[in-house]
């Protein structure tokens, strides 16, 4: 027998586990790719079953029913209908929770009725004792037609025996459990039956119900599908009522082979429910969270960035040191090193606030904060549910937008897709620290808090502020009707799992990093070359100096830098700095911010790696030093003051706080609203606030 | 005029009735609030607006303006 691969589809209510076991089943060989032609992360990875089969495991999105509400709910459904797709499962493994198990069956009954080969797997049954929770499990079988498999994802119990189950389904059973028709219409049922033959009742029942059709069909299935679509109003009552002979099945299934003990069940989800949605207490600690969150990106990411900060200015003065001297030799100290320690720089902050996202919505906690903010977010056109991109915006604008697709109202999604750039996200982050770092003294207030830490949070808050504002601002202009449904879950409250927030951080840290590296990486080369290369002029560099500086007695060190700094700004990349020099002067920048000012409109982390490349280029030779030490040893040769002072220095952070300055961000926005009407509306407006604002700032400052 | 969800006292509980079926929405009917199940008003949120309800042993939170669409008998 050769090696076989199975592909397995992992389907779920959201909070049942369903990562837990995803993390289980495929450890560290997971990987996120992007389904074709959307940007839903796809999450999938292998597990070796046995010595000769091997299964492909797709994380799909969490969802209730394959009935979509949501844009990730349609990926569920697709995948599950396309027979042709490549994420076409030949099994699918559903994931249920022992508490929430009638709940659970509801999209279970739905995956079984298309005939695919469907296992059910109950996870958390460790708990079942303790919550005086007993099953069946030989009858629920039984009524089921399919393996149950009882699991704790957690504790990884049970999951030895999924695999050997899975190994198997070639002989699993694959009748429907519910006959839809028999309760509804026989009639109109068997029609359907008759003019779609080749595939399961239920598959031709969804197919017809959908509003758009399925991307895979083809014209001749869509005008059969037709047929049956005329009557909406039919339809929409049919699915109704499918849906309640669903759970009367479900009951009666569950009234034989689910008993509940209620005596033994603990209060700590009311108890916890009443403090954290306390209208005082809920608040407070809502508030305190997000203080944490803020003052520890800064507190404990500084020491690390410092360290891989110098790491870097290490590698490169040792490369130049080492390598025999050249062109190749200049790209690695000056090009390449700077621009991989400006993405490396990144890592412990992004951690840092992807660690404390991913306990959140871990624990359960995330809802209770939409439920809190629903009626405040509401005021502001957006929904409870925006505040989760919100939050997340601070993590990476790209993952955050992403995040607004549960937001089921098309204008509360909308207006939190635009809103989202103004939360600081991570990528302002080294800005805002080298800047801060440079200009606001390193004091502390009443012996605990940190100037430099206030600072900024202030930025942070000033985020959040901006976004509020836009959003009441398009909330009052946007002309949309808000057709809204908002229903959530609340979950029980849950205990992180350490594997669980680990791999999420892994994952989301290396793709952003790996994501925004390449871009980072390509400029600091691109930037490089321009700075190191140039015209006529730039070539006479030495002589012209050294003819300049004849008439003046200069030492030999001191001629050097001239040499250096004239090559500079005679290279292509000065001439460039150069022409824009007037547009940024009422800002307060000189040509060289200005080229890193606008490298990082591509994405503005940017930013201090180019600044790293130019200047490292300048001190060509020289004791390369730190990028802080670099940009602190800057001077204004109009005033001999530091390039870097107060004034300057907070127009700096206030451009960054307001512009929009991030390629990836526009193309998702694009994406996301299906118009580029949006994206330039952001791209414009913002940038046009980010520079009135930043030139005010420095012509009060200074 | 009839009891809604949105009539409950917190701890109260009603019946969902029958002839809500057409205004419920189907993603509500999916999590579990079908009519003749049991609905109790679990805590409103400090402003008024949404409620976290337990219905068929589901804990939702949802806006007023959709609870007060969903007809019950108080129990």
């Amino acid at each position: 027998m050769k090696n076989n691969v199975v592909s397995v589809a992992l389907v779920g209510n959201p909070n049942t586990g369903k990562t837990s076991l995803f993390n289980q089943l495929t450890g560290l060989k997971q990987k996120v790719g992007n389904y074709p032609g959307i940007t839903v992360d796809k999450k999938h990875g292998t597990c070796k079953l046995s010595e000769f089969v091997t299964a492909e495991i797709v994380d799909l999105p969490g969802t209730y029913s394959i009935n979509p509400q949501t844009l990730d709910e349609t990926i569920v459904l697709e995948t599950l209908l396309d027979e042709k797709g490549e994420s076409f499962p030949d099994l699918v493994i559903v994931v249920a929770e022992v508490e929430n198990l009638k709940r659970n069956l509801l999209l279970f009954s739905q995956i079984k009725d298309l005939q695919l080969p469907t296992i059910l797997v109950i996870n958390m049954a460790d708990q079942m004792d303790g919550k005086g929770i007993s099953i069946d499990i030989e009858q629920l079988k039984k009524e089921l037609k399919s393996e149950i498999v009882l699991i704790s994802a957690r504790k990884n119990l049970g999951v030895e025996k999924l695999k050997k189950e899975i190994e198997n389904y070639s002989n699993w059973n694959t009748e429907p459990i519910a006959n839809i028709s028999d309760k509804i219409d026989v009639e109109f049922f068997n029609e359907i039956e008759t003019a779609f033959p080749e595939q399961s009742l239920y598959k031709s029942w969804l197919l017809i119900t959908q509003q758009k059709y399925c991307d895979f069909l083809s014209k001749e299935q869509c005008e059969k599908i037709d047929v049956f679509k005329s009557n909406a109003e039919k339809i929409k009552k049919y699915q109704h009522k499918e849906t309640i002979f669903r759970y009367q099945k479900i009951n009666e299934i569950l009234k034989k082979t689910y008993k509940v003990d209620k005596s033994k069940a603990t209060d700590l989800r009311s108890k916890l429910d009443r403090i954290l949605t306390h209208k005082i207490w809920g608040y407070t600690i809502f508030i305190g969270i997000l203080l944490l969150i803020f003052t520890s990106i800064f507190e404990w990411a500084s020491l690390p960035m410092d360290l891989i900060d110098g790491l870097f200015a290490n590698l490169s003065e040792l490369a130049k040191n080492n390598l025999p001297k050249g062109v190749f030799t200049n790209l690695i100290s000056e090009g390449l090193i700077p621009g991989i320690g400006g993405v490396v720089i990144f890592i412990p902050q992004i951690a840092i606030l992807f660690l404390f996202i991913a306990i959140l919505e871990e624990t359960g906690y995330m809802s209770r904060v939409v439920f809190l903010m629903d009626r405040i977010m509401r005021r502001f056109g957006m929904s409870g549910k925006s505040i989760i991109p919100l939050i997340s915006g601070t993590a990476c604008a790209i993952p955050a937008i992403m995040a607004s697709r549960n937001i089921s109202s098309w204008k509360e999604r909308l207006i939190t897709i635009l809103v989202i750039p103004f939360t600081t996200c991570s990528a302002r982050l080294p800005v805002y620290a080298i800047l801060i770092a440079l200009i606001i003294p390193n004091h502390r207030v009443f012996g605990v808090l940190n100037v430099q830490g206030l600072t900024l949070m202030a930025l942070y808050l000033l985020g959040f502020v901006a976004a509020f504002l836009s959003a009441m601002l398009l909330h009052k202009v946007l002309k949309i009707e808000n057709k809204s449904l908002f229903v959530i879950e609340m979950p029980n409250y849950k205990l992180p799992s350490v594997k669980n927030v680990f791999y999420e951080v892994v994952e989301k840290t290396k793709s952003f990093i790996l994501g925004a590296g390449k871009i980072i990486l390509a400029l600091s080369i691109v930037l490089w070359f321009l700075a190191s290369n140039g015209p006529e002029s730039y070539k006479n560099a030495s002589k012209e100096v050294s003819a300049q500086a004849e008439s003046v007695n200069l030492s030999k060190v001191e001629l050097h830098k001239k040499i250096a700094s004239y090559k500079l700004e005679h290279s292509y990349i000065g001439y460039m700095g150069k022409t824009i020099e007037p547009i940024i002067a009422p800002m307060g920048y000189d040509w060289k911010i200005g080229i890193a000012l606008i490298s990082s409109f591509a994405a503005r982390e940017v930013f201090v790696g180019a600044l790293a490349t130019i200047y490292s280029v300048e001190s060509e030779g020289e004791d390369v030093g730190t990028i802080k030490q670099r940009m602190a040893a800057e001077v204004n040769p109009k005033t001999g003051e530091k390039r870097f002072n107060f004034a300057s220095g907070m127009s700096l952070l206030l451009f960054y706080a307001f512009a929009m300055q991030c390629i990836g961000t526009l193309a998702i926005v694009k994406r996301e609203t299906k118009s580029w009407k949006w994206p330039i509306l952001q791209l414009t407006v913002m940038t046009t606030l980010a520079y009135i604002v930043a030139a005010i700032t420095y012509t009060i400052l200074s | 005029m009839g009891d809604t969800i949105a009539n409950l006292r917190i701890g109260e509980s009603g019946v969902i009735a029958d002839f809500s079926l057409d205004l419920i929405p189907l993603s509500l009917l999916e999590m579990g609030c079908l009519p003749g199940k049991e609905v109790r008003l679990i805590q409103i949120a400090p402003l008024k607006d949404p409620l976290y309800i337990k219905v068929n042993g589901s804990h939702l939170a949802i806006r007023k303006e959709m609870a007060s669409q969903i007809n019950i008998t108080k129990l």
